[in-house]
C-alpha cells in the first residue's frame, strides 16, 4: 500500500486540531522532519506541525514561499474552493456543519421531512410488493 | 456656618508637579478676590462671630434598662436589583420549558414582570399553556421568533396572578369531619377572557407560518445522539 499524498510544496491540506481547525490551508515550505511553513488567503503565513495537519488531493503551483499575492491567484487559477466543494470530503464537511447549525424549529421541520420521505417510499414499497405478489 | 457654594470650587492654583503650585501667595491673594473682600468689609476681613446656639434638650434618664445588652442588628439598605433579562429572550421568542407541569413544552415570551418573571403564554388552544409566570432560570431561550406586535399585555403583572385568599370558616366539629366538599376552584370567566383576546392575534401570526404550529404543539425531549452543549437552539 504506498502513498498516494505527498508533503510539497503545493500541496493543499486541512488543519484538523488548534486555533484554525477546518481551514484549508496551503504548505508552501518544509521546514524540518516534522514542522512546515503554511498559509492560507486569509491567514498570517506561519509554521504548523505535520500532525496538525491532514493532507487532501489538491496541489497547486507555486514557487517555494510565494507573494501572499501569488499564492493568491494560483489558488483561483486551480480552483482550489470548488474542487473542494464538490469532492466528497468537502461535501461532508459542510453537511456536518450545516447539521450543527441547525436551530430546535429547523430540527423540528427535519423531522417532519424525514417522516414524509419514508411514508412515501413505504407507499412505493408496498406498491411494488404487490405487483411483485400478484 | 457661611452660606455653602452649589459646586465646590476648584483650585485656581494648578500644580506644576505634587506640592508645588504654579502661582505664588500675592498672585493667588489677588486671583482669589480677597482683596474685594477686604474691600467690601471696609479694609479688614469679615469676622463671624459664633451664632448663639438653641439650648439643647434636656436628656431624661430612660425608664428602662434592659436585663442583657441586646445588640442591634446592623443596618441594611441594600436594594435588590432588577433581574437582568438574557439578551436572547426578546417579546415573541419561543422559550423551552424546563420544569413544572409544562416540562419541555416550547411557548410563547410575551414580557418580563416587575417581579422579574416572565409572562408566557401556549398558546391555549395549541398546546394547553395557559397565561403563566415562568423563572427564566428554567427556560431555553431559541432563536425562533414569533410577530407579537398585534398583543396588548399592558394589563398583566404579577397581582392579577396572585392566590385568591380563603376565608376560612370555622367548622363544627360534625362538619369536621364530612367530605370537605370545596368545589373546585372555577377559573373566573374573565381570566378565559384574557386570555382568548392574548390568543387572538397570536395564532393568527402562528399560522403565518408553516409548521409553526405542529411545533409549538410538540414537546422538546433529548433524544439518542443530542448533546446539549453543542445543540444550538
Amino acid at each position: 500500500m504506498p502513498f498516494k499524498r505527498y508533503v510539497e510544496i503545493g500541496r493543499v491540506a486541512l488543519v484538523n486540531y488548534g486555533k484554525d481547525y477546518g481551514k484549508l490551508v496551503v504548505i508552501v515550505d518544509v521546514i524540518d522532519q516534522n514542522r512546515a511553513l503554511v498559509d492560507a488567503p486569509d491567514m498570517v503565513r506561519g509554521q504548523m506541525n505535520f500532525k496538525r495537519l491532514t493532507l487532501t488531493d489538491i496541489t497547486i503551483d507555486i514557487p517555494r514561499v510565494p507573494k501572499k499575492k501569488t499564492l493568491i491567484e494560483a489558488m483561483e487559477k486551480a480552483d482550489v474552493k470548488t474542487k473542494w466543494e464538490n469532492s466528497s470530503w468537502g461535501r461532508k464537511l459542510i453537511v456536518q456543519k450545516r447539521r450543527a447549525s441547525l436551530n430546535d424549529f429547523d430540527r423540528f421541520k427535519l423531522m417532519l421531512a424525514k417522516i414524509k420521505r419514508a411514508g412515501v417510499v413505504r407507499q412505493e414499497l408496498a406498491k411494488l410488493k404487490k405487483e411483485n405478489s400478484s | 456656618m457661611a452660606a455653602k457654594r452649589k459646586t465646590p470650587v476648584k483650585t485656581r492654583n494648578p500644580d506644576l508637579i505634587r506640592g508645588v503650585g504654579k502661582y505664588s501667595r500675592s498672585k493667588m491673594y489677588h486671583k482669589r478676590g480677597l482683596w474685594a473682600i477686604k474691600a467690601k468689609n471696609g479694609g479688614v476681613f469679615p469676622r463671624h462671630d459664633p451664632q448663639p446656639k438653641a439650648p439643647a434638650a434636656v436628656e431624661k434618664p430612660p425608664k428602662f434598662y434592659p436585663a442583657e445588652d441586646v445588640k442591634k442588628p446592623l443596618l441594611n439598605k441594600r436594594k435588590p436589583k432588577p433581574t437582568k433579562l438574557r439578551a436572547s429572550i426578546t417579546p415573541g421568542t419561543v422559550l423551552i420549558l424546563l420544569a413544572g407541569r409544562f416540562m419541555g413544552k416550547r411557548v410563547i415570551f410575551l414580557k418580563q414582570l416587575s417581579s422579574g418573571l416572565l409572562l408566557v403564554t401556549g398558546p391555549f388552544k395549541i398546546n394547553g399553556v395557559p397565561l403563566r409566570r415562568v423563572n427564566q432560570s428554567y427556560v431555553i431561550a431559541t432563536s425562533t421568533k414569533v410577530d407579537v406586535s398585534g398583543v396588548n399585555v399592558e394589563k398583566f403583572d404579577d397581582k392579577y396572578f396572585t392566590k385568591e385568599v380563603q376565608k376560612k370558616t370555622k367548622k363544627s366539629e360534625g362538619e369536621f369531619f364530612e367530605a370537605e366538599k370545596e368545589d373546585k376552584k372555577k377559573l373566573p370567566e374573565d381570566k378565559k377572557e384574557d386570555q382568548k383576546a392574548v390568543d387572538a392575534s397570536l395564532l393568527k401570526s402562528i399560522e403565518g407560518v408553516p409548521d409553526l404550529k405542529a411545533y409549538l404543539a410538540a414537546r422538546f425531549s433529548l433524544k439518542s445522539g443530542m448533546k446539549p452543549h453543542e445543540l444550538v437552539f
